[in-house]
């Protein structure tokens, strides 16, 4: 799994449609059948109709895959250059979210851009990892065992963290703070100074839970003990896991899912929508979707080791362990291993911004796979 | 060097991405493994729990049995209504849409009001209804618009509609909600709409009537509300009761006697005991009782004198007057005084110090005993009594079915009263008084007995057997193909010899004139009847009234004045029909009986001649027209 670097030619300028050739089609096929999972499961969630969730969705998703596309073919140098400005815009929109916040699902959490209600927590989620690329790409070998290094890193994750947790959105702080520590791991920080954060951390919790949202305590208390109180906050989790499990080792069939239908599985459009799927189609639909996850996570790997440059192998692993933490995230959470978070399933659940966000980190992968020999250069490098 | 460094880079990236894809892979199996066990180790739990959460069991209300006539004319049936109801929960704008369904069918205010105060108390999916009762115009009108009235719908229900309505109240009775104290743990008791019989056949006959309960599973929805039906037991059907009532000669004897005021009427068939009518007027519509009275209209029933609840012909008792007298000739008769035995009549009748009067001042004469009966001469039965002594004629009355309840299967009858020496030491701890003989010797005093007690007396009178009225025909409706059954009763034991004696008596007080009810005769000789009059007292009369002439009817408040009775039979040749009938204070001449209750016997019994419902069935295409007509 070594990466070849002994070809020591400055690789051409491909031309567009050279790039437009280079895109890894079976990956973009792949991210459609997912897609495509989202609008059956959308179109069965609304009784057996396009309106109001899989119409919209399905023009959601052209968008976004045009947006994904032209992300391709853009220079990963340009990405490299430009990853500050896009976490700045990021940031700042977390903090217009703070300041002038329309209220959605209790939470504040968008901006109403007129066209579409944009998610800034959901952007950072890629605008983290796109900075964080570019900063460790920066960092030697060497210089990684500093500590005062990793201060800036830490903190331009830890910051927008500590802002999406105030909405409160619980489970995108989880998403970034772990994302970002996975980032923090493969850019070869030591895993000492991991296991002194997690230890720290565990001593820390209590302090965090008098930071908690009462809603969100509630969830972990029923999470913990979720017979406590079935038709409140453990209702959500039992009732998805009534759903999953009556749903057996073939499911219902299509638009027969008798707790979805009956609307005793809640957000079965939303966050879930796994549930659904794994009532309908059973066991096998549940891991054929989740095959097709990992599947898409393999493709992922398999680009961060082609790509000649570090930030496009750091920027490639962390858009696709961000993606597998979605999934897990997600999906953990209907099954009732982790408390309920506000997580949504990549590319199926119905959502705007996160499918916008989702298809914009795959366009940065196949810019890392069609700039795959492209090489950026260091400060202090030769190659400027 | 940088190259150096650039690999060791790539290196500990490789090692650290193999590690995090390590990780990945172990999460991924942990959530296949998670999905493994909800769905395929524990899918029976969770599908029993998603079972439990969506299906509900609902019990279906059985259609009542019908009630029909003995010709299957229907005198309670279940009629499909429709009604108007709106669903809240699927409605934008409540006022508006009543304002829309205001402009296809009639909507009051109060309505309006109703509706808004439910939908505040109710759950917001229950259905709550705009209108009950819709016409099938209404209802068309509603159903073609429904597109544009979203949230509103049409349902249908039962009610329960009594055709011959206040003409026969209280011989079918009526259905109404369960009381609290009424419910048994049968949880089909406990449905909402749910109705039993409270009166009449439709108490008698409730648990035939109901039918068994049909239970449906229904899937509902996270709010409660039913989506489908999954599966459904229908139950089965309440029976069909049929009556020996003939609905055409109900509601000629209760449109007969309605003129008159406060009257029981009981017709019977003698040889079979089947009661062909039983009115008791003024009835009460009995499907008000069903869609719930009011208040005021519940007091309104109770406070009327004319007393519309209470069921008369059985659950009323009237001294029998005058009717008694026939009784205590048999029980002279059977004592061997001969029918020839004369008494004679100066007005009055004196025993001890005390003085009995006759309803005729000036005296009868001398009479034999077919004379006393023809002219209800009351010195003669006073003589009789005197000569006979309670207990004897008693005995009598009691075999002819006065006294005790004879088991009609209709709730509220009574016995009546028959005394005897025994009951009146037993019940006052005092001694007979002989005085006591003459004043219950023509129906007075102690003596009481109710109209269908009367009715029965004559049917035993004119078959010499022990006949029992019957109010439900167990073989079920008369068929024309069908041969006629008549139950066996056993024999009176009394002589024909003193029945003919008795029954000549009650000829001739119809037919001979003279007779105390020759004005109400029969004038076709085929249909004549023979019949008793009788006037039952309300208020004791005075001495002084005796001194100075009793009071003029018309000068006595209603309340207070006789009750005038008359038992009738017909034809006087072949004795088949009986009618008995009391009209309460209707005793406004000295004749009694004669003036008012004998020409409603007459025209009563003549309508029956001329149908002849024991013997004959009605063309079926006829009978189908009534059907038609009335339901």
């Amino acid at each position: 799994m070594s990466i070849s670097h002994l070809d020591p030619g400055r690789p051409r300028e491909l031309s567009l449609p050279e790039k437009v050739w280079s895109i890894n089609w079976g990956l973009v096929l792949l991210v459609s059948l997912l897609a495509c999972v989202g609008f059956g499961t959308l179109y069965s969630a609304a009784n057996g109709n396009w309106d109001p969730w899989a119409s919209k969705q399905i023009v959601r998703y052209g968008v976004a895959l045009a947006v994904m596309l032209v992300c391709a073919v853009v220079d990963l140098k340009f990405w490299y250059r430009s990853a500050y400005w896009i976490y700045g815009i990021a940031f700042l929109l977390l903090v217009a979210v703070e300041v002038r916040g329309a209220i959605g699902m209790g939470a504040q959490r968008w901006i109403d851009l007129g066209v579409i209600q944009l998610q800034p927590s959901e952007i950072m989620k890629v605008a983290a990892v796109l900075v964080l690329a570019r900063y460790f790409h920066n960092i030697g070998i060497d210089e990684i065992g500093r500590p005062q290094l990793l201060i800036v890193p830490a903190l331009l994750v830890l910051v927008p963290a500590a802002l999406v947790m105030k909405q409160p959105d619980l489970g995108t702080a989880l998403m970034l703070v772990l994302g970002g520590g996975v980032m923090f791991f493969l850019a070869g920080v030591r895993i000492w100074k991991f296991a002194i954060l997690i230890v720290g951390g565990g001593a820390g919790a209590p302090l965090a839970w008098r930071f908690l949202k009462p809603y969100q305590k509630a969830r972990l208390v029923s999470f913990l003990d979720p017979e406590s109180d079935p038709q409140g906050t453990g209702y959500h989790s039992l009732q998805s896991k009534i759903a999953i499990g009556s749903g057996g080792p073939t499911g219902k069939g299509f638009l027969e899912g008798t707790q979805s239908h009956l609307n005793f599985l809640p957000e079965k459009q939303t966050d879930f929508i796994f549930t659904m799927l794994a009532e309908e189609w059973g066991l096998v639909g549940g891991l054929a979707l989740l095959a097709l996850y990992t599947l898409v996570i393999v493709y992922g790997y398999a680009i961060a080791f082609r790509s000649r440059s570090h930030f496009g192998r750091l920027l490639a692993l962390g858009i696709t362990v961000n993606l597998f933490l979605y999934v897990f995230i997600n999906t953990a959470m209907v099954m009732g291993l982790i408390p309920v978070v506000g997580v949504p399933l990549p590319l199926v659940s119905y959502g705007g911004t996160a499918m916008l966000t989702v298809m914009y980190g795959f366009g940065l992968l196949m810019s890392v796979y069609v700039h795959r020999d492209a090489r950026i250069g260091r400060p202090g490098d030769n190659e400027g | 060097m940088q190259q150096k460094k650039d690999n060791r880079r790539v290196k500990l990236l490789t090692r650290r991405a193999v590690l995090v894809a390590g990780g990945q892979g172990v999460l991924l199996a942990l959530l296949a493994g998670r999905l493994y066990q909800l769905q395929i180790v524990e899918q029976d739990k969770y599908a029993t729990l998603a079972d439990e959460q969506r299906i509900n069991l609902r019990l279906l209300a059985p259609p009542r049995g019908r009630i029909v006539d003995r010709f299957g004319v229907p005198l309670a049936t279940n009629r499909q209504n429709y009604r108007v109801s709106l669903i809240a929960d699927q409605v934008a704008n409540v006022n508006a849409t009543l304002d829309a369904v205001a402009v296809l069918i009639p909507v009051s205010d109060s309505d309006r009001r109703r509706v808004l105060r439910e939908i505040k108390r109710k759950h917001s999916f229950v259905p709550i209804a705009i209108r009950e009762n819709v016409s099938w115009d209404d209802m068309a009108r509603i159903e073609v618009n429904t597109p544009d009235l979203v949230g509103v719908s049409v349902e249908q229900g039962l009610t329960r509609d009594y055709p011959l309505g206040d003409m026969a109240s209280h011989v079918i009775g009526y259905v109404a909600p369960v009381a609290e104290k009424e419910l048994t743990g049968d949880p089909l008791l406990e449905l909402p709409d749910f109705r039993i019989g409270k009166n009449g056949v439709e108490k008698q006959h409730d648990l035939e009537l109901r039918g068994n309960a049909g239970t449906a599973q229904v899937e509902v929805n996270a709010y409660g509300r039913v989506m489908r039906e999954i599966s459904r037991d229908e139950g089965s059907p309440g029976k069909q009761i049929a009556l020996t009532i003939d609905a055409e000669i109900q509601e000629f004897a209760a449109q007969r006697c309605i003129a008159e005021g406060s009257v029981a009427c009981v017709v019977m068939d003698a040889p079979t005991g089947d009661v062909l009518a039983m009115a008791s007027v003024p009835g009460y519509d009995p499907a008000a009782f069903s869609a719930g009275l009011t208040n005021a209209q519940w007091n309104a029933l109770l406070q009327d004198q004319l007393n519309p609840l209470s069921n008369k012909c059985v659950s009323g008792t009237y001294a029998p007057g005058s009717t008694f007298k026939p009784m205590v000739a048999l029980a002279a008769l059977a004592n061997g005084i001969s029918p020839d035995t004369r008494v004679t009549c100066p007005g009055h009748f004196q025993l001890g110090n005390s003085v009995w009067h006759c309803w005729k001042p000036q005296g009868h004469g001398t009479l034999d005993m077919h004379g006393g009966i023809m002219h209800s001469c009351d010195v003669y039965f006073y003589e009789m009594a005197r000569r006979l002594g309670i207990d004897k004629f008693a005995e009598v009355a009691k075999r002819f079915g006065l006294g005790a309840t004879l088991g009609i299967d209709i709730p509220g009858e009574k016995a009546g009263l028959i005394p005897t020496r025994d009951w009146k030491l037993a019940t006052f701890g005092i001694p007979w008084q002989p005085g006591e003989n003459i004043s219950c010797g023509i129906g007075q005093s102690y003596v009481t007995s109710t109209p269908l007690q009367l009715a029965t007396m004559v049917a035993r009178l004119v078959t010499g057997k022990r006949i029992v009225p019957r109010l439900t025909r167990a073989a079920g409706v008369m068929r024309a193909d069908q041969p006629l059954v008549e139950p066996a009763f056993e024999a009176m034991g009394v002589p024909q010899k003193d029945l003919n004696v008795v029954l000549g008596g009650m000829n001739s007080v119809v037919n001979e004139q003279g007779g105390t009810a020759y004005m109400a005769r029969i004038k076709d000789p085929a249909m004549a009847m023979g019949g008793k009059s009788g006037t039952a007292q309300v208020r004791h009369i005075t001495a002084a009234e005796h001194e100075h002439g009793v009071r003029k009817a018309r000068q006595v408040p209603w309340i207070e004045r006789d009750h005038a009775l008359f038992v009738s039979f017909a034809p006087v040749s072949a004795p088949r029909y009986v009618c008995a009938v009391v009209v309460e204070h209707g005793g406004e001449s000295a004749g009694g009986g004669s003036a008012v209750a004998a020409p409603i016997c007459a025209d009563i019994l003549v309508e029956l001649q001329k149908r002849d419902p024991a013997r004959r069935v009605p063309d079926a295409r006829v009978a189908a027209d009534r059907l038609s007509t009335r339901s």
